[in-house]
């Protein structure tokens, strides 16, 4: 790899040595090489595997946050119009907001969510068994996707009923005459609604393709990545719907 | 081996269809290319309307008011968007990062690829707002409702309008995905001994205005939606209970608040001025410490100062709003933080110059930019404290002097970087140096163009003309005595575009007529000019 580096002028191979200061070093405290046994020792970017997974769901915890950001906007939106107010001809205060009746059907819909975060944790952690990994490693298998993938199938499909329940959750709204339109209360109820749903829908499909991973990936890591990250995806998930929930519930 | 196999791929693949990180970033900075292209020759429509409104337009007749509020808004949203964050932050970051922390790659090469696609797809959505029913938007960059929601606002608030939206919304989502990749790839791609404290200022700026791009982008995205489902759900999100349009009064389902908008839009736009100059501020950290041959004086420092603008950066929206009806102690809040803000902006200025008086400065027209740069950013970043003076404020806003302001450290110098870069970093794609001689003649004639457009607007604030006018005849009649200060700025503004001519014969002549140069002209020590890299030309 290239030679040369910017910062710390002691590290620098100097190939001006026209300015004076430290005689250049060959020896490198981060380059590299010693015991090979303990990984730990290695640098950066060479520790194994599980820098890998840390990576990439340091990755995912980035776009989470700001994707928490874009949930939050629409958080401090909601109160900014739940307190907005007109003068009517008579110059009294006027609310506009009229609170919503939630459809009971949201109760059913966040048990299952909460349910299928807990499916989505066996899944996670049956990719992490220390036998099994072993197991692999002797090359006796993929014990590991054998015991996951039930769970993701089972995760995959309480995510697809909270999705339909959401659904039919709209569909009674309609039928009581409640639309995106009516009230700034349903404005809000539709918006977050129809933005948790569309995430949820990505992360759908984030679990079928780990489960395509499961099925297909050869490497254990890719595989512990893929369920990995998809999980942790599927807890924010469920976290965020617990908070808009909980604002729809008691925030009105 | 990454070599041979670009090389037996087809023409198209190489150069177009690729997720090669090099060929994306300069296809980043051939898009703002075109991007000022268009911005320009707007402006320089704007410049000619407002000193000589009864102008015939051939095939035309004479431009409308509406018409020259469609340029402003479209001029705003080019350059702001697809020229000052496109190319250095996307563009300039795809093309240099990787290379600069030792890398062959980024971390999701389609990612980033992607992310041009949907930017250009954008670009184009936004520039067919032109040719719809009604024309382009006339609401200005920053498409305050509710006449920003009402189809019957204007003549481009209809179809016009709706493009403009759809082009910002797929702007957010390229960019998102730009600074996911850019994110990911400082994260995890690092050469074996790229310690955070040993990464170049410019990897540093990029990886920031990445970090920045995650939540204020966001937010935009959510309230570009809103805006959308006011305009066609029939929501009122940011519409008040009535409205008084072109004579009729709308009655909408609730009483929403433009003021909403306002605090969306410039919680995202705030930081949005950053990303675009923090870029330019990595780079005049690295060309200065590289021409004045020495490491960067208090680095640390420096590293301290991008993140405190960063974080500062998030919680000084509110002195674009000084004058909208906000709570008064909001204010004094906002023009806090606004001063705190300046403090490390300030200190960055110093170490600059600290590295300028104490080196021995190699002459060079990227030297000669980035001390553009420089002097642009304090004589813009002068009149920042002013105007985060609520009281002042109140005088100064909406009129030329903000424009002067904006244009002077965001614009002005935010393009002085950018040349700088292009200059720099020539070498890198061709194996050739520009024209010093031309080098020079472009950049004196900018500078002084520069200065001679913009910083009489600060006179012209001062007289209490209003941007946004379309000419001072009329009802504006009263400041008919700028008239011969307008004339004289647009005369400016046609040197200023002149003077670019010098840069694209150079570009183009350099290409295949430029000095011949080693590998490492500027004699830097980062790796992307490492000479022992293959795929170097």
């Amino acid at each position: 790899m290239p030679a040369t580096i910017t910062r710390t002028p002691v590290n620098v191979e100097r190939k001006d040595p026209g300015t004076g200061g430290k005689p250049p070093v060959h020896h490198r405290p981060t380059g590299g090489g010693g015991d090979g046994d303990n990984w730990d020792n290695r640098p950066p970017g060479r520790r194994g595997p599980r820098e890998m997974l840390a990576r990439y769901r340091m990755l995912l915890f980035f776009a989470l946050a700001g994707d928490m950001m874009f949930f939050a906007v629409i958080v401090l939106a909601f109160f900014f119009q739940q307190r907005a107010v007109r003068i009517d001809p008579a110059s009294a205060l006027l609310l506009d907001w009229k609170p919503l009746a939630l459809p009971p059907v949201l109760w059913i819909n966040t048990a299952l969510l909460l349910l299928s975060s807990l499916t989505m944790e066996l899944a996670r952690r049956h990719l992490f068994r220390e036998i099994d990994v072993m197991e692999e490693w002797l090359g006796l298998g993929k014990p590991t996707s054998r015991r996951a993938a039930p769970w993701l199938i089972v995760t995959s499909t309480l995510g697809c009923l909270f999705l339909v329940g959401q659904w039919i959750a709209w569909k009674q709204l309609s039928a009581e005459g409640v639309y995106f339109a009516s009230n700034p209360s349903s404005h809000f109820f539709y918006l977050i609604t129809a933005a948790h749903g569309l995430h949820l829908v990505l992360g759908v499909l984030a679990l079928l393709s780990a489960g395509m991973a499961l099925l297909w990936a050869k490497r254990i890591e890719v595989r512990q990545i893929a369920i990995d990250c998809a999980a942790w995806y599927w807890h924010a998930m469920g976290l965020f719907w617990l908070a808009l929930f909980g604002l729809l519930v008691y925030g009105q | 081996m990454m070599q041979n196999s670009l090389q037996q791929k087809s023409w198209l693949r190489r150069c177009f269809f690729t997720t090669a990180h090099r060929v994306v970033g300069v296809q980043y900075l051939l898009l703002a290319m075109a991007a000022v292209l268009c911005g320009t020759l707007l402006s320089l429509l704007m410049r000619i309307h407002l000193v000589w409104p009864h102008a015939n337009w051939p095939g035309h007749g004479p431009m409308r008011p509406e018409e020259y509020l469609a340029l402003v808004t479209v001029h705003g949203t080019l350059m702001i968007y697809f020229v000052l964050t496109a190319a250095p932050q996307n563009g300039l970051a795809s093309w240099i990062l990787p290379a600069q922390i030792g890398t062959r790659r980024m971390a999701l090469p389609r990612l980033n690829a992607l992310s041009f696609w949907i930017i250009l797809l954008s670009l184009l959505v936004l520039l067919a707002a032109f040719f719809v029913a009604g024309g382009a938007p006339i609401s200005g960059w920053t498409a305050y409702p509710p006449l920003s929601a009402l189809a019957s606002a204007g003549p481009g608030q209809a179809a016009g309008m709706d493009l403009w939206l759809l082009a910002i919304a797929l702007f957010c989502a390229g960019s998102l995905l730009s600074a996911i990749s850019v994110i990911a790839t400082v994260l995890t791609r690092r050469a074996p001994g790229m310690g955070w404290m040993r990464l170049p200022l410019t990897v540093w700026s990029w990886f920031t205005g990445a970090c920045m791009i995650l939540p204020s982008y966001g937010v935009l995205l959510v309230a570009d939606g809103m805006l959308f489902s006011d305009r066609h759900l029939g929501t009122a999100f940011f519409l008040p209970a009535q409205s008084l349009v072109n004579g009729q009064v709308l009655h909408h389902v609730a009483n929403g608040d433009p003021l909403l908008w306002l605090h969306l839009f410039w919680f995202f736009g705030h930081p949005e001025v950053y990303i675009a100059i923090l870029p330019a501020m990595g780079l005049a950290s690295c060309l200065l410490e590289n021409f004045s041959r020495r490491p960067p004086i208090s680095y640390r420092t420096m590293v301290g100062c991008t993140l405190a603008i960063a974080t500062l950066g998030f919680a000084v929206w509110g002195h674009h709003m000084f004058v909208s009806g906000m709570n008064p102690y909001a204010s004094q809040s906002f023009n806090l933080t606004t001063i705190a803000i300046a403090v490390p902006s300030t200190i960055e200025v110093i170490l600059w110059l600290a590295t300028v008086m104490g080196g021995g400065l190699e002459r060079s027209t990227p030297l000669l930019f980035t001390l553009g740069f420089l002097s642009l950013f304090i004589a813009g970043g002068a009149t920042g404290p002013v105007l985060a003076q609520p009281v002042l404020d109140a005088y100064l806003h909406n009129t030329y002097f903000v424009v002067a302001h904006f244009h002077l450290i965001l614009g002005m110098a935010g393009v002085f970087a950018l040349f700088a870069a292009v200059y720099y970093w020539f070498p890198l794609l061709t194996g050739r140096k520009m024209s010093e001689r031309l080098g020079r003649w472009h950049f004196w004639l900018t500078l002084v163009g520069a200065y001679a457009v913009f910083f009489p607007m600060h006179f012209a604030g001062l007289a209490g003309e209003p941007r946004h006018y379309a000419q001072l005849t009329g009802t504006a009649a009263y400041l008919a005595r700028l008239v011969p200060l307008q004339a004289g700025i647009t005369h400016a503004a046609f040197l200023l575009s002149t003077a670019q001519l010098f840069f694209v014969w150079n570009l183009l002549r350099s290409l295949r007529h430029g000095e011949l140069c080693g590998l490492n002209p500027w004699r830097a020590t980062t790796l992307e000019w490492d000479e022992t890299d293959p795929i170097q030309p």
